[in-house]
Parts: C-alpha cells; structure tokens; sequence
C-alpha cells in the first residue's frame, strides 16, 4: 500500500542485502524498510492495535461531550497562527517576561548549541545526574547522549519514558513511548532492571515498582530538565502537562530547572490556555484533564528552584516556518491523535519512522526540520492519504495537503540523483518516436527472461521493489504500429 | 550566545516576509451556563471519575479529623476553624524534600476549582502553601469552597489569572496522580499523592482567609 504511493522513488523499496546492510551500520533506514520489521512482528502489531484502539474510543467519548470542540478547535489554529506570524516579537516577549520573573532565557540555532548550553549549566551546577521530564525537544536533539558523554547522567522519570531507556530502546510513540511493549515484557524487563525477581505483570505493581525505584532520585535530585507544553509570552508563564507527578517532582524539588522549548511552542496571552488545556489532555489521552498541569514564571522566592534557565530552540523550526504550506505544521502541540487513527502507523510501529516524531505529524515535520533528503524524505509516503488525521487535529493542521507538498519537495530533492538521471533519459526516450520504437524493440529481446503471460514479472536491478506489486504488460511481439505499417504494405 | 539570538530573530524575519497577521476569533464557550447546584453536581461527579474522594461539610474540621492520622502538613495561615483536632499538625517553615516525605498527608484549601474537568488549582495562595507541600505527601485533602467552583475551563483559567500575572507558580489537579503507560491501562498512584480527598464545604462564611 505504501509502496503504491511513491512510484517515483522505487530506489527507496530496494531490500537490502545482510552484507550492505551491516555496512550501514546504524544509518537510519527509509521507512519502507524500515516498516517491514514491525509488519513481521505480530506480538508489535497486537500490542499496537489494543493500545490505540482503547486510546481512540476513549478520545472520541471526551470529545463528544464538547459542545463547543469546533470553536475551539479553529480558536487554537488561529491563536497559535496568530503566533506564529509574528514569532519574534512573541518571543521577544516571553524573554523581557521570563526575564522580569528572574528566569535566564538562551537561545539555541540548532540541536548541538542546545546540547552545549544544558551541559554547561549542568556543570556549572556540580550536578552528575539530572532528573528529566519527558521532553520530546530534548528527546529531538538527543540531549541525553549529550549529558552522558559530559559526564552526567540522565534519569528519565516519566513511566514510559523510563521503560523506554532501561530497555535501550528509543521512543514509538510521541506520548506512550513504550506503546509497543506489553505487560509481559515490561514486567520481564523490570525485574531484571530493577533487581525485582518478585514483579508480576499487573500494572499497578508495576507502576509501584518504579514509584520506588524513582522515589530517591527525586528527594536527593539538585538539577531537572523538562520540555514544555506552552509558554504564555504575556506572563512568562511556562505550562507542563502531565499524569504522574515526575513531572512535578522535576519542576518543584530540585535546586536548578532547565527547560528546553521549541521555539513554536509560545501563545501570546494566558486566556490562550483556557483553549489549549480543553484541547491536549482530551486529544492526548482522552481524559477530560490530565492529573497534574504546573504552571510557573522564572523563580519563586520559597517555592521550587532558586534558578531557572529557558532554552529557546531553533534546530530547523525557521526552516518550517518559511514554506507557507508547511508552516501549520508548526501548530502541533503533540497530542498525538494523529498517530492513534493513523492506518499506517497503527500497522509499523514508530519506530518504522526512525524519528521522534512518528505518525502522521513526523512525517511532515521531520523532512521540514530536517531537509527532505534521503529517510526523512522516505517519511511523507508513509500514508493512504486517508485525512484521518487531519480529522482529528485539535489545531487543524491540513496534514495531507502538506504530505502532499512534502512528497513533491522529496521527489525535488531526489532529482539530484540517480534517480533524476534516469527519469530525464526515460523522458527523453518517450518523447521522440524513433527512440521511443528503438527502446520496444530492444525491450522485446531484453524482456524475454521475465515474461510471464505477456506480463513482465520481475525487474532487474533497483526496479525489482518496483516491479513487486505491479503488473506490467510486455512489448508484444507486434505493436499496433508494426501491425499497420505491414498491413499498409501487404496492400 | 546573543549571536544565537540575533540570528535565530533574523531567520524567523525572513522566513515570514510573505504573512499577514492573523486575528482570533472566539466563538468557544468562555463562561458556562449551569446554575450552581448543578455546578457543584457536576464538579463532584467529575472530579470522583477520576479517583478521588469527595466528602461534604458544613464542619470541615470535623469531617477533616475524620480522614487523617499520623503526622498532616499545614500552612501557618490555615485557620482554626478547619484545623482537625486528633492529629498531629505540622505548620511549614521551610521542610526539606526529606522530611515532607516522612509526613502522612497535606491539608490545604485551593484558589479556585472547575466542575466541567474535575479540577482544583492552587496557586500558593493563603491556605495552600507552596508546591511540595501537596506532592510529597502521599494524601493530599484540599478543603473546596462551593464559591469558588467555576463551570469551565475558560472561567478557570480567569480565575487564576491575577496570580499568573503576580507570578506566583499554579498547579492544576484533577484526581491523583495517575498513569497509563502500560497498555493505556490507567493505574491511579504514581509520584504525586496516591490520594486526592476533596472536601467540599457548603458554608462560605465560616472560611475567611485574610488576604496578605
């Protein structure tokens, strides 16, 4: 199905062989490769399917009961456009407000002066671990593996999040990163990361266990970092949503806060989350609100850390905000809804996608932050184009016009190459009768091998993933024109 | 680092050379339409989904005393009258992470609560305390005014919003703290308070706090 989208980019449906394969070593693969590995994991596939169908009945329950989730919904585009238009002054704002409440703020072009700027504060500290709430921010510019090689070590706190890097795996989804494991195998992976032989598979236990285990590392942590959900420029508010309390813990106990925030993340005005906090917890997670939600402003003299620093990231946002079709990508508060209705996603898996941001909404916004070459440019063909997704948007984001739009940029960046050549000689060939009859009649003597029933049923070379799906008719051994031009003879 | 700045500020001019400002329209609901008992009505229906306790008193002290046991963090300004008697009461002047972890509950009033999520907000107002006071502990009882229920989220967020202003920190709380990490199974009980008791208090008069 995939693989029927994307006619032009056949070089990416090329499987692989073990030996070239290894050689890539960990070069991520494009995403139809990719996919095969969770297609052929049928425990992955149950899991998935049990997840995101339970998540999908209960959003529906919680949205039904909105009267006014239209309204809201176009309040939210709007607002966050309304943002987004004038991003600079918006964030000029929020760094004359954050500043005005005694929070530092720093501004970071791309992941590895992000990177640069935690550590360092870090250090500044003293600190050798720091306690972390889920952040996908941090997550996208791979702080973690930053922190470590500086000496310092990252404790995820969020449930999931901690399963995921016990496990040494990387996220699959953008909320429930351990979607694809059941309790079985996080009840396995417990016990043994945890030295708790005594673990059962129900989740309450499970969730006991790791209250435990995480309970020390809060009391004694001196520095936290969190992403954020929101940051309201007119008060310098930062907003943190969440369900377990980690992300609280994180953002009141430690001596020194350090958030990471997308610059894209920002609204004007506080009434702004009176929309937004109707719109997240009951698309995220189908509650009608989540557990906890933290709002704080810099530092606060008795309550919650003495210092507070504001990481301002870039790392290909402007690169998003520059196309006007792609920029209502940047709206995305990282619900997640699209991810659960998404038929592709509900069938590979995340980690299909090779990014943090899998589903629907990483598949337009990876190739707008990263450039549209090579796998992330594989990533807008992950779709039937269904619009589901953009059915379920909370922000409305047109996801399938801008899939569309990420294609044509893709197969763009794609002419450069191998591919490209090919095409143009393939179009110089169709053009021009001579050569168009020269290519027939060679096909016909070329083609011999792979005729079945005057059908082709094999390619040769990068054509084969092509060819897999597809039946081509032969070169029959008279063409209409051969057939007449005898005929006109004969006469 | 103001070279980031500067560059970051200039990126984002040019890749907005080509756009209009964009006016919001609200046509969501800002403020609600229930009448009050259906206000409370809905509030305590929503708020017991989500795992917790509501009780309902005229005499919160009493009904309070009848909850607790063991050692219950207060603040200083927590008046008399919705001081349980029974308990040991323990007014916060500065504990540590510590020792908040070796006290059995939290008492506290809220700043407001909304009846359409199940909500209550604190925002570190007089009768609240600061932030860790209600997440060490593993029980956190918060006394709720029926004055100060809105209906919905908007009122809320209206509600809260001289304290945004001030800067003062605000949670948000809508049951315990929960999880579903685990096939979206929600388990209730994570790092927040495992329990979340609300007591909802009838008689406006008999709780005023002074202002500082």
């Amino acid at each position: 199905m995939v693989r029927a989208c994307a006619p032009f980019i056949w070089r990416k449906f090329l499987p692989v062989p073990p030996s070239r394969a290894a050689a890539r070593d960990a070069a991520p693969v494009v995403f139809p490769q990719a996919a095969r590995a969770g297609l052929a994991n049928a425990q992955l596939r149950a899991n998935l399917n049990a997840a995101t169908t339970t998540i999908r009945e209960k959003r529906a329950q919680v949205v039904a009961e909105v009267g006014d989730w239209e309204e809201l919904r176009d309040a939210a585009a709007a607002i966050k456009d309304s943002a987004l238009h004038r991003l600079d002054t918006v964030l000029l704002e929020l760094e004359a407000t954050v500043t005005k409440a005694r929070g530092i703020v720093h501004w970071a072009r791309d992941a590895a002066e992000a990177n640069r700027i935690v550590v360092d504060l870090v250090r500044a500290t003293g600190a050798d671990e720091v306690v972390k709430v889920k952040s996908l921010a941090t997550d996208e510019i791979r702080l973690n593996e930053a922190l470590e090689a500086g000496g310092i070590r990252p404790i995820e706190t969020d449930l999931a999040e901690l399963i995921v890097q016990l496990a040494g795996e990387r996220a699959s989804h953008l909320l429930v990163p351990a979607i694809h494991k059941n309790r079985t195998e996080i009840r396995d992976l417990l016990r043994v990361a945890l030295d708790r032989p005594d673990l059962t598979d129900e989740p309450t236990e499970l969730t006991a266990a790791a209250r435990l285990h995480l309970r020390a590392a809060f009391l004694r942590a001196r520095v936290a970092i969190s992403g954020a959900n929101f940051a309201v420029a007119e008060t310098g508010t930062i907003c943190v949503v969440e369900s377990e309390g980690n992300g609280r813990m994180c953002t009141t106990l430690p001596e020194t806060l350090i958030t990471v925030m997308g610059i894209e993340k920002v609204v004007p005005e506080w009434r702004d989350l009176g929309v937004f906090l109707q719109l997240l917890p009951r698309s995220a997670t189908g509650e009608r609100m989540n557990p906890y939600t933290s709002l704080w402003a810099g530092v606060r003299a008795g309550d919650g850390p003495s210092a507070f620093h504001l990481v301002l990231l870039d790392n290909g946002r402007t690169r998003a905000l520059a196309d006007d079709v792609g920029r209502p990508a940047l709206r995305c508060i990282r619900c997640s809804a699209c991810v659960n209705v998404c038929p592709v996603y509900r069938r590979v898996g995340g980690h299909a996608y090779h990014t943090v941001y899998a589903g629907p909404i990483g598949a337009i916004l990876q190739p707008q932050l990263s450039g549209e070459s090579g796998q992330a440019g594989s990533l807008p063909f992950a779709s039937s184009l269904c619009g589901a997704c953009a059915d379920v948007c909370p922000v409305k984001i047109d996801i399938p016009r801008i899939l569309v739009r990420e294609r044509a940029r893709a197969v763009a960046a794609e002419r450069q190459g191998l591919e490209g050549a090919t095409l143009r000689r393939l179009g110089r060939i169709l053009s021009d009768r001579r050569r168009y009859e020269r290519a027939q009649r060679l096909t016909r003597v070329l083609q011999r091998p792979a005729l079945r029933d005057g059908h082709l049923r094999w390619f040769p070379g990068p054509l084969g993933g092509w060819g897999e799906s597809r039946d081509l008719p032969g070169v029959p051994a008279q063409t209409f024109r051969e057939w007449w031009e005898a005929r006109e003879r004969g006469a | 680092m103001s070279a980031a700045r500067d560059e970051l500020l200039a990126r984002i001019r040019a890749a907005l050379a080509d756009v209009e400002p964009v006016a919001v329209t609200r046509a969501y609901r800002e403020v609600g339409t229930l009448d009050r008992a259906s206000v409370v009505e809905r509030f305590v229906e929503r708020i017991e989904d989500y795992g917790a306790t509501v009780i309902r008193s005229s005499d919160p002290a009493v009904a309070v005393a009848a909850l607790l046991s063991g050692r219950v963090v207060i603040v200083h300004e927590l008046p008399a009258s919705l001081r349980p008697s029974g308990v040991e009461l323990i007014e916060d002047d500065g504990l540590t992470a510590l020792q908040l972890d070796e006290i059995d509950a939290a008492l506290t009033t809220c700043a407001a609560a909304c009846a359409e999520t199940g909500s209550i907000a604190l925002d570190g107002g007089p009768g609240q305390g600061r932030r860790a006071l209600t997440l060490v502990p593993d029980l956190h009882v918060c006394i709720v005014r029926v004055a100060d229920i809105v209906e919905t989220v908007p009122e809320l967020i209206d509600r809260l919003a001289p304290s945004a202003r001030e800067g003062r920190p605000i949670v948000i709380v809508s049951g315990p703290s929960a999880t579903s990490d685990i096939e979206l199974a929600r388990v209730e009980g994570v790092h927040g308070p495992r329990r979340l008791v609300v007591v909802l208090h009838d008689c406006p008069t008999v709780m005023s706090i002074p202002q500082t």
